[in-house]
């Protein structure tokens, strides 16, 4: 097999993350619907359970920790799902994994535009 | 005989959503993107479309990884828009072209296409947002057929691959019977990318080489891989494939009728282009 190609700071959801992030995915996708989100919220570690998510999952789940939740297996699309749940949007995500304020993260979205 | 009057492209934010929501296209933030359709608008009440061909990717709503098609097709009377978790309003569902659906769904899979049929499917804001640029007040004058993109698990479908597939559906399009105005869009991108520590990254000189290619040189993209792409426009940036697919439709004598380009919108560079097919 060839090396994968790496480009830093950034994880090509391909089909061994998918192997490794199935269970913290469905679980997202389970976010679509209100009346999951509201069971989760009521008692987070059930609905973990009931998902299958294993222990990296939990924890970076009980973190809300983005870059965990990459590591984790988590697809962009539906961990959006998660954070939705928190009123978290695209610049509070950005800044949580760049280490960044949401203002400097914001203000290095404008500079692009330069 | 169908007749293709052009295609729109556009990214679709889900922000811009709750900007709708909240009536803030005069707001400074906002201005420099809505600005953008008023003259997308003109052209499309000049051309008349009686059918979008809508050129998208599902984010986790209709599709889950469970089953992940490469290319899915819509082929259902209706299209619902459903609540996606992160409360955008949801809108007034979407009359389908059965008939075109299924002579696109025959042409294509005869054309070595080998679609996934879906005669149910909801559609997320990658397909609604666009449709209420373009209809503001949300009561859809059109009829629409829905083209799915697989921008969510890798391998991707190549950039040539989504060129082709657009020009089988211009010849699809050009060998159905009906008199109707078809207008092509392609929804996403351009650049950006949400996730990892490479979060925030925007590649202007590479979308705007892209936009240009859009017009003059439609082929361009197609050197690029799946992965190559992410490199130069991040991992959400992929999604300028829908817009690929959308411009290899048109098999005339393209023109530019308009285009805006603004950074940022959310984390995203956000462009519109109205390109005719005559």
């Amino acid at each position: 097999m060839s090396e994968k190609r790496v480009i830093p700071g950034t994880t090509i959801f391909d089909g061994d993350v998918a192997r490794t992030g199935y269970a913290l995915n469905k679980m997202c996708y389970s976010f679509n619907e209100k009346a999951n989100r509201e069971e989760f919220l009521k008692d987070e570690d059930a609905y973990c359970t009931k998902y299958g998510l294993n222990d990296q999952q939990r924890a970076a789940i009980a973190a809300k920790n983005v870059l965990q939740l990459l590591a984790a297996g988590g697809n962009a699309y539906f961990l959006a799902k998660f954070g939705g749940i928190f009123g978290l949007d695209m610049q509070d995500i950005g800044a949580q994994q760049t280490g960044m304020t949401k203002e400097e993260f914001k203000a290095k979205l404008v500079a692009a535009g330069r | 005989m169908a007749n293709i009057v052009g295609a729109i492209t556009t990214t679709h934010v889900p922000s811009i959503g709750g900007a709708i929501a909240k009536g803030l296209q005069q707001d400074p933030y906002w201005k420099p993107f809505f600005d953008g359709f008023p003259k997308a608008r003109d052209w499309v009440a000049k051309v008349k479309p009686d059918v979008v061909v809508m050129v998208y990717n599902d984010h986790g709503l209709n599709f889950f990884l469970d089953k992940q098609p490469t290319f899915a097709i819509g082929c259902a009377p209706e299209y619902k828009s459903v609540d996606e978790g992160w409360g955008i309003p949801t809108m007034p569902a979407f009359q389908g072209d059965e008939d075109l659906s299924w002579h696109l769904q025959k042409s294509l899979i005869g054309d070595e296409f080998d679609m996934v049929t879906c005669q149910e499917m909801v559609v997320d804001h990658a397909f609604t947002l666009p449709m209420a640029f373009l209809w503001p007040d949300q009561k859809w004058p059109v009829r629409v057929v829905p083209i799915n993109v697989n921008t969510v698990l890798f391998p991707l479908p190549s950039a040539k691959r989504c060129y082709k597939l657009g020009q089988a559906i211009g010849r699809a399009v050009a060998a159905y019977d009906k008199n109707i105005n078809v207008l092509v869009m392609g929804t996403g991108g351009l650049s950006h990318q949400l996730e990892g520590k490479r979060a925030g990254h925007i590649n202007k000189e590479f979308d705007l080489k892209f936009m240009d290619s859009m017009v003059n040189d439609p082929t361009w993209a197609t050197q690029y891989s799946d992965v190559d792409l992410v490199e130069h426009t991040g991992t959400q940036g992929v999604e300028l494939l829908n817009w690929l697919v959308a411009r290899g439709a048109l098999t005339g004598k393209v023109t530019l009728e308009h285009s805006n380009f603004h950074i940022p919108i959310s984390n995203t560079a956000a462009a519109t282009m109205v390109l005719a097919n005559n």
